[in-house]
């Protein structure tokens, strides 16, 4: 198929104008940020640019059971950004997987909230993610499985865009497009900032929708805080019968805390003081 | 060896619809009957090592039981965080067949020796390391790998290898083999060196030193107490390993004598690579020679010990 570089091009920096978040995107992010005082660290940027997608997932998009949360006909979501979990951690509390009391203990010893997702403790989580560029290819071959057994479940894995500098990224994407499984999505969570500086310094990713594309995947763009937006994308899955999909997720590292936006000091904070916290708090809103 | 692995994983297949193959780029008409009769449950995914163990890791999330195979090296180094992270942390029953274990690679030099397998497959938790002697003990291996629940290894030989096991020692994983009962020594293999250890033994039987065999098929979880048990009876205790000294077999003896038979560590003679790089080619025979690991290398080595002539590594 033709692809239209210049139409991608303007996609990929398209300015999506930041909507107001409404009440349910500030109170998950008052429990990220609960997490975050529970474990006096945590990467704070990293897990608000996120907030929309597990949101929109988990409330509108995926079938779930937090009651059976190893319900064999769910859809499996695989946060490979591991180090984004309070994202997770809020909206799974959000659901009933675990009490909220949880966050209070995140990263404590005896806690089950970890600094990444761990399967072996955290209902709901499917896979223990943290070491970069690992969920793609579980993933894959969570949709191998599903194929294999005429499963109509999918499989939703979210990347950061630092992440996907890794290579093992791509392998799974070879092998996604190879077998044709529409029944995955990967969701770039492209806030275009990684730890040390924006991506198109450390690594430029662009142009990010034409390497899916040449990889075999449908591909969208997606104001990643719009949820309505979120919604529409996510519903119309899949987007070609017989490819992967890839949703584009464009947002803001630390959104919803407009001082931390955009500044790579926020991907991640320790020793917090009860000023900033509350200055955190404050910027989310009532 | 390598032959009588698969075909013993086409058999499994077709007994048990759980079971796949994930290859990476294997040679032309790997498991054709297999890819023929059950295309489904084959797979060749390409040159992409880290991918395979993680897709192998969502199979096995799903209820599959892979088995995935490539060259050692490969689907050790290559691949080492997936394995530690997406296997042994999730405790996943994928099975790793690794051709060209140790030196058997010879020829084509150091990238492909995988001469550290064992100690850095040995040194993540969950795995279990296997190095069969022969195809017969592959053949009685492999089955049982079946219904492992956590991750494991397999170490493949050149293949054509001398035939040393018998059907009578039967086949139980983490169990050692009593290949030739122990006199004042005896030899402690792994894979094919166990059969150099019973060259060895031979040899010095002629001459009146008596020398046992106990083949360590596999290394881990090491039979702790096969090797203490025979503490009583032996003066010399000697490693042998297609391995570097760093981390392999005979460390895992000597971690087991320091911590449990202080008093006998110095009874412990390892032999093994010496910790660098190839820096010949030619054959796996050559290297082992080499590298002092043929059968009257081991002997003289025991020769020398016994006399006093001190247990300086080749």
């Amino acid at each position: 198929m033709m692809i239209n570089l210049a139409a991608l091009e303007r996609e990929a920096h398209a300015i999506y104008e930041p909507l107001a978040l409404d009440r349910r995107s500030r109170d998950l992010r008052r429990l990220v940020v609960r997490g975050l005082v529970g474990g006096g660290r945590g990467h704070l940027g990293s897990a608000l640019s996120a907030i929309e997608i597990v949101r929109v997932l988990y409330d509108d998009i995926m079938a779930h059971n937090p009651e059976k949360h190893n319900w064999q006909d769910r859809d499996r979501f695989l946060l490979s950004k591991g180090h984004g979990c309070l994202a997770q951690y809020a909206i799974l509390a959000d659901h009933g997987y675990f009490s909220k009391g949880e966050l209070d203990r995140f990263c404590r010893f005896d806690g089950i909230l970890g600094g990444h997702p761990d399967a072996g403790k955290v209902p709901g989580v499917e896979a223990s993610t943290g070491a970069l560029g690992h969920g793609p290819s579980i993933g894959v071959g969570m949709a191998v499985a599903a194929k294999l057994k005429g499963a109509a479940h999918r499989i939703f894995v979210v990347t950061g865009d630092g992440e996907i500098n890794e290579g093992s990224v791509w392998e799974a994407a070879m092998t996604a497009g190879k077998h044709k499984l529409d029944n995955f999505t990967i969701i770039v969570d492209y806030n275009k900032l990684q730890s040390y500086q924006r991506t198109e310094v450390v690594q430029d990713l662009e142009p990010l929708t034409s390497k899916w594309e040449s990889f075999g995947f449908a591909v969208r763009n997606v104001d990643g805080h719009d949820v309505e937006g979120l919604q529409r994308t996510f519903s119309t899955l899949p987007f070609a019968t017989g490819r992967p999909n890839a949703v584009i997720a464009h947002t803001i590292k630390g959104r919803g805390v407009a001082h931390a936006e955009g500044d790579p000091a926020w991907h991640h904070k320790s020793n917090m003081s009860a000023a900033e916290i509350a200055g955190v708090l404050q910027a989310i809103g009532d | 060896m390598r032959k009588t692995c698969l075909d013993v994983v086409y058999e499994l297949a077709k007994q048990d619809e759980r079971v796949v193959f994930i290859g990476s780029d294997l040679g032309a008409g790997t498991l054709d009957q297999f890819r023929d009769e059950m295309p489904d449950r084959f797979f060749m995914e390409g040159v992409s090592e880290q991918n395979l163990i993680g897709m192998a890791a969502g199979l096995a999330m799903e209820g599959y039981i892979p088995y995935v195979n490539t060259i050692a090296t490969f689907i050790t180094r290559r691949c080492y965080e997936q394995l530690a992270v997406d296997l042994c942390l999730h405790n996943l029953p994928v099975k790793l067949i690794a051709n060209g274990g140790g030196l058997v690679y010879a020829p084509l030099g150091p990238t492909h020796l995988a001469i550290e397998d064992l100690a850095i497959l040995r040194a993540l938790p969950r795995m279990t390391v296997f190095a069969p002697c022969d195809k017969d003990e592959m053949a009685r291996l492999v089955p049982q790998t079946l219904d492992l629940e956590g991750p494991c290894y397999i170490r493949l030989a050149k293949g054509g290898d001398e035939v040393v096991s018998d059907p009578a020692h039967g086949f139980t994983m983490g169990r050692a083999i009593t290949l030739r009962q122990p006199g004042k020594v005896l030899i402690i293999g792994t894979g094919i060196t166990s059969t150099r250890a019973l060259h060895a033994a031979n040899e010095l039987a002629d001459e009146g030193i008596e020398c046992g065999v106990l083949h360590m098929h596999t290394v881990k979880p090491l039979d702790e107490a096969a090797i203490l048990s025979s503490l009583d009876q032996v003066d010399l205790l000697v490693t042998v390993e297609e391995h570097t000294l760093v981390g392999g077999l005979g460390s895992a003896v000597g971690d087991l004598l320091f911590d449990q038979a202080p008093a006998s560590a110095s009874r412990l003679l390892r032999l093994g690579i010496p910790d660098r790089f190839a820096d010949k080619y030619g054959t796996q025979d050559e290297l082992l020679e080499y590298y002092g690991l043929q059968g009257p290398q081991i002997a003289q080595r025991i020769r020398d010990t016994l006399s006093g002539a001190g247990k300086q590594v080749a």
